[in-house]
């Protein structure tokens, strides 16, 4: 039984991570329309940054954290304005082929600067745990920070959504973005918010994930952008209650796959799994569907 | 005719969709206080000329003025504070968002504390949107939302109202309704740009009227003599 909970609880926060990035590919993809598959990647050089400020530069962990979303903002307009703005108007797979050049632009750039060698990533959440249960359930601080995070993340993040002008104006040009401008949106200002936004929470995924799993490499961030993605298919693109869902349900099938079914395969997990939602509910757990009336 | 100063001036308006060649040097004009309508076939041209001089399409050359300053190339969301609202083809309400929140991105460009007003007032005109105000807006009745597509750019108090085929697929009832709306509106001091497929209906309310032809103005006057001349009646009014 605690050997269960153990498992959900790393499971849960292994998810929160899952989730916030999550929440970069569902929100750019609601409004942009496109999949930005470099959005892994921003994920690599929030943890590279953060590594600098820490390691080469010796400042404490909350500025490392803190300069980590801001370069990773920057870094999510500047890739928005020069490869993906000059294309709206282009086909969806002249897109999708230019965000998977970006990734790859973006993995051997950081191979350049910090080299291929993995670096160990210094945690910026004290080491230890919390002994509950007379001594037989242990939750690490790490998994503690990272749930928390996630939600504090979350709250914010629909707060702003559902409460914000800007957020508004979000949601208006993920539903039309002809109708939005004719309200006096400025559409390309939000899509730049959006993709800040993603970007400054791919920075808080990329400091809590080497937090937790300490190896740093150029390609850190394939695989849980892939995987991101999923959760973000899996509750429904576009969605955001459907990224956090299928972020927090994807880290637990994975992490309870590999402790009972098998070690080896709890990628696989994860990816079966979505084939089976996609089967039973095309659109995701939580994807839209309104009929339109006419 | 009014002696009224002109509002909109659409001058030699050139606009393509790739490399066709949908509107072909267009002019015309809407003066202060005026119903004017464009009346034309589908495929026309009407909604692209609303949507150009809205500034969804950017025209390839020619000008748009609004007050006398020149808004051709400006984005659509530059253009609305100035006072020029457009209700476009299809409605195009936010489906996933409330009755009151869509009147609220209508007033997107307005200071906070004037919203309420402006929504109670919505209210006063149509109770029916009152009563649905927490309503999902893509659950409401065609009527109803063609009705809060035109509150909604009503919202951001426009100068100049165009509407882009504000009766399409609504029952007759419904669109005598519509066409009482667009009355009411014009004399609370509002004036009206007006696309219709409903040609006959149009013509009634309109001060006057354009006929539009695969991109070219081929006829002009007012609203009444366009209605008895014999190639708009052949051609629209179904002889």
């Amino acid at each position: 039984m605690t050997m269960f909970l153990s498992n959900l609880i790393s499971g849960i926060s292994l998810g929160s991570v899952y989730a916030i990035i999550a929440l970069g590919y569902t929100m750019v993809y609601g409004i942009a329309k496109m999949l930005n598959f470099a959005h892994g990647d921003v994920i690599m050089v929030g943890a590279y940054i953060c590594f600098c400020c820490l390691y080469n530069l010796g400042l404490p962990p909350a500025v490392g954290v803190l300069a980590s979303m801001a370069v990773c903002t920057l870094l999510g307009i500047l890739i928005e304005r020069l490869a993906y703005k000059p294309l709206r108007q282009a086909t969806s797979l002249a897109v999708l082929i230019t965000a998977i050049g970006m990734s790859y632009f973006l993995q051997n750039l950081a191979q350049m600067i910090w080299g291929a060698n993995p670096k160990s990533f210094q945690t910026v959440i004290p080491a230890g745990s919390l002994t509950l249960m007379g001594g037989e359930l242990k939750i690490s601080y790490v998994s503690m920070v990272t749930i928390a995070a996630s939600v504090v993340v979350m709250v914010a993040l629909s707060l702003f959504v559902g409460r914000s002008k800007m957020g508004r104006a979000m949601r208006c040009v993920s539903e039309d973005k002809g109708a939005a401008q004719l309200m006096g949106v400025n559409v390309d200002l939000t899509i730049s918010v959006t993709f800040a936004i993603g970007s400054a929470l791919a920075a808080i995924a990329g400091v809590l994930m080497c937090s937790a799993y300490p190896t740093l490499k150029p390609t850190t961030g394939s695989m849980p952008g892939i995987k991101a993605f999923t959760a973000a298919v899996f509750g429904g693109i576009g969605s955001i209650p459907g990224a956090m869902v299928g972020g927090i349900l994807l880290g637990v099938i994975e992490i309870l796959g590999r402790a009972y079914v098998s070690s080896e395969l709890g990628d696989a997990f994860v990816f079966a799994v979505l084939i089976l939602v996609l089967l039973v509910r095309p659109t995701g757990l939580l994807g839209k569907k309104i009929q339109e009336k006419v | 005719m009014s002696e009224n100063k002109c509002l909109l001036q659409v001058e030699n308006l050139n606009v393509y969709y790739g490399s066709i060649h949908a509107i072909k040097g267009v002019s015309f004009q809407v003066n202060e206080g005026e119903i004017v309508t464009l009346i034309g076939a589908n495929g026309a041209g009407k909604s692209t000329t609303l949507n150009t001089i809205a500034g969804l399409m950017k025209p390839k050359t020619g000008t748009v003025t609004f007050e006398g300053k020149v808004i051709s190339g400006m984005t659509a969301n530059r253009i609305v504070p100035l006072g020029m609202a457009l209700c476009p083809e299809g409605r195009r309400i936010f489906q996933h968002m409330t009755v009151r929140e869509n009147l609220e991105m209508g007033a997107y460009s307005r200071p906070k504390s004037e919203i309420e007003d402006s929504i109670a007032q919505v209210f006063e005109r149509f109770p029916r949107l009152k009563e649905r105000r927490r309503q999902i807006a893509g659950t409401l009745s065609g009527g109803e939302q063609q009705m809060l597509a035109m509150s909604r750019a009503l919202m951001s108090k426009p100068k100049l109202m165009m509407l882009d085929e504000p009766s399409m697929g609504l029952a007759p009832i419904l669109v005598d309704q519509i066409f009482d709306i667009i009355k009411e509106l014009h004399a609370s001091g509002t004036t009206i740009l007006l696309v219709e497929q409903n040609a006959r209906k149009a013509l009634q309310i309109a001060d006057r009227a354009y006929v539009l032809e695969t991109g070219n103005i081929t006829l002009s006057g007012t609203g009444t003599a366009l209605a008895s001349s014999e190639d708009v009646k052949k051609a629209y009014l179904g002889g």
